[in-house]
């Protein structure tokens, strides 16, 4: 789950982390009394879970409360890349004499987190890699050991860190590691952590990613509302309990298991067809999810055709064919509808398919000959 | 041979009493794999259709002498299951449980490589010796002895391949589930080598999909340490970046971990890739036609 800046921010001042003073709001005239507590000059910021918010006027500063509100009524509500503006965070000024960069990320290919550093703040980690990949310092930290100030201290030294502020630096590092551990954040990136004119280290902006699979044990995250999912089918199908993601094209798709979903859409693609969703069913899928499955796929008005691609190892072919003949009941299925059946009770449930002679249904023997086939009728609409 | 999982595993199943545990736990001992207890606490003296429980894992290495674990317990307790498999002295420990918190594993995983525990998974569907053991929930029904090994990240995706194998004649020594997470006990490098050693095995295809470098990594693994014929599948072409899907691991963004850069690795290392399900079922058994000379 991705935290907006405000929300890591809060997070971050919960653990000592410097961050500026702020305020969150949600309407114009919110804004505008956060401002006039704050004092100005201060800045109006959009909190969407998407970068380079500043180049799209996502990013203001208010000199007044004029300003203020202009801004506010400007940022509120803009379309950032589809992304649509509900919160803005007002937030006093900084002064900036330096921008630097620190992140704390998950390395799964090490299984170990990794701190990075840089005193090339302010631009994409990529251009830096490019522009002095010198400047990026990077450290594994050890499993087992603590991550301590020395330790970081070194970081800071080998980045060159402004000796003035070599400690401050040294400290944020080992509280943003604090944090990861404390929150479940695979990622925290500060870009830019800035050194103010009065020589304070201060976390300029938060970029958080918490472990989904963590959530259990955080409530107070668990309760935001996770912005990453701004489609509204992908909503919708997230309450049902379905892994859902909505593409650009034309045919539904289903499968049981996020590998053989991938995989089907591959296939659907290599056909020469252009797959509208991924949505995975899931392991020993009941009839009513099918239904829900059904629900969101038909929701999305592109849909010209469906394929359902099930190998039953703990799904049951029975149950997903029960699933096809309530949905067709229930609600209207208006593509044409391809289906392949393999696997745990394949035979059964195809039986119970042929028996409920569906309109507009297909049944196709294997995946390559069903992707052929849904590609063909959604081409023929 | 086979290798995680054969004829001389005695399973201990922590979850056996739950409805999951005891579904697929009593399915696995339907298949000959020897499960010789179970462990859930505070139920020790039960059994569960003649398999008796534990309340520790301790126990059941000591009194049943079990040397392999499956853990089939809910998420929020799954990692602490593991680490206590770990201290019972058991070699493998497969753990089938989805949704084990990232940082938890972070540090089981490093619990289980100082203690020389072989740990398979989180969030994998199990190991299966055709014809000697299954551990988990892999369908057993769709593979046939033989001699081709498997090594998947997913699920559904490595029974369609093997039903694939199966319908073409062939068969398979062992089927190895590693999981989808972001950090799982055993990567692909490391079953590989196992399938390397195995005299029973002859060809490895290797299932793999979006998201980090595990795949990659194997390439190279490949290209200085496996002696016999790999082939392989990657799902997710047709993934855009940035988006999750399914597995928690499967997230790419920009432009490492995408199926194009693990396709173009596993080509430079001469492993053939092959485009479908049905396509790399087609070249494993074509790899195993011995060559005329």
């Amino acid at each position: 789950m991705d935290l907006l800046e405000y929300q890591g921010k809060q997070l971050f001042a919960r653990h000592g982390v410097p961050v500026p003073e702020g305020r969150h709001a949600a309407t114009v005239d919110d804004a505008v009394a956060a401002a006039n507590e704050i004092g100005y000059p201060c800045v109006v910021k959009a909190q969407v879970a998407i970068g380079k918010r500043g180049k799209a006027g996502g990013i203001k500063v208010a000199k007044d409360e004029a300003e203020a509100r202009a801004h506010s009524e400007a940022i509120l509500g803009m379309d950032i890349r589809g992304f649509v503006v509900h919160d803005l965070w007002i937030e006093e000024a900084s002064d900036i004499a330096a921008e630097y960069y620190a992140s704390i990320i998950l390395d799964r290919s090490e299984k170990r987190l990794l701190a990075m550093l840089s005193r090339m703040g302010g631009m994409d980690v990529e251009e830096m890699a490019e522009t002095d990949p010198g400047a990026l310092i990077k450290r594994h930290i050890e499993p087992g050991q603590d991550f301590t100030v020395e330790t970081a201290r070194e970081i800071a030294v080998d980045a060159s860190i402004d000796e003035d502020v070599t400690d401050q630096v040294a400290e944020m590092l080992v509280k943003l590691h604090e944090v990861a551990a404390a929150e479940d954040a695979t990622l925290i990136e500060v870009n830019p952590l800035i050194v103010t004119a009065e020589r304070q280290v201060i976390a300029l902006d938060s970029k958080m990613t918490i472990d989904n699979n963590a959530l259990f044990r955080h409530e107070d995250l668990a309760e935001l509302k996770d912005k990453s999912a701004e489609d509204p089918l992908e909503a919708m199908a997230k309450e049902k309990g379905l892994t859902y993601v909505k593409l650009d094209g034309n045919i539904g798709i289903l499968a049981n298991g996020a590998g053989l979903c991938m995989s089907t859409l591959d296939v659907v693609a290599q056909a020469g067809g252009d797959p509208a969703n991924f949505l995975d069913a899931g392991g020993g899928s009941k009839a009513e999810a099918i239904v829900d499955a059904l629900e969101v796929i038909t929701s999305d008005e592109k849909v010209r055709a469906i394929l359902f691609n099930i190998f039953g190892g703990i799904t049951r072919c029975d149950e997903i064919a029960k699933g096809i003949i309530d949905a067709s009941r229930q609600i209207e299925i208006e593509p044409p509808l391809v289906v392949r059946l393999d696997g745990t009770n394949s035979q059964e449930g195809l039986a119970l398919l042929a028996e409920a002679e569906l309109d507009n249904l297909h049944q196709e023997k294997t995946m390559l000959g069903a992707a052929e086939r849904v590609v063909q009728l959604a081409g023929e609409r | 041979m086979s290798i995680v999982v054969d004829t001389d595993t005695k399973l201990v199943v922590s979850g056996l009493t739950g409805r999951e545990g005891s579904f697929h736990g009593l399915r696995n001992r339907n298949y000959g794999t020897d499960v010789v207890a179970g462990v859930t606490p505070k139920k020790g003296g039960q059994d569960v259709e003649g398999i008796p429980i534990f309340d520790t894992i301790a126990e059941a290495v000591s009194e049943r002498g079990a040397n392999t674990s499956m853990i089939f317990v809910p998420a929020r307790f799954a990692a602490a299951a593991i680490d206590e498999a770990i201290d019972a002295g058991v070699h493998t420990v497969i753990a089938i449980t989805e949704g084990i918190p990232v940082f938890d594993m972070l540090s089981t995983y490093w619990k289980a490589r100082e203690a020389g525990v072989r740990l398979i998974g989180p969030n994998c569907p199990g190991v299966l010796s055709p014809g000697k053991a299954n551990v988990g929930i892999i369908p057993a029904q769709f593979f046939d002895p033989g001699s081709i090994g498997v090594v998947s990240k997913s699920g559904t995706l490595t029974y369609q391949i093997g039903n694939e194998l199966k319908q073409a004649g062939v068969g398979n020594s062992s089927i190895v589930g590693i999981g989808g997470d972001p950090i799982v006990g055993s990567d692909f490098i490391d079953v590989l080598e196992l399938f390397e050693q195995d005299p029973d095995t002859e060809l490895i295809v290797l299932v793999g999909e979006i998201g980090g470098d595990a795949e990659e990594r194997a390439a190279d693994y490949i290209a200085e340490n496996v002696t016999k014929p790999v082939v392989a599948y990657i799902a997710g072409f047709t993934a855009p970046p940035g988006k999750q899907m399914g597995h928690a691991g499967a997230i790419i963004s920009g432009s490492s971990g995408t199926a194009e850069a693990k396709k173009q690795a596993l080509e430079a290392r001469d492993v053939r890739v092959g485009r479908s399900p049905t396509e790399t079922a087609q070249l494993a058994v074509e790899a195993m036609k011995p060559v005329a000379s």
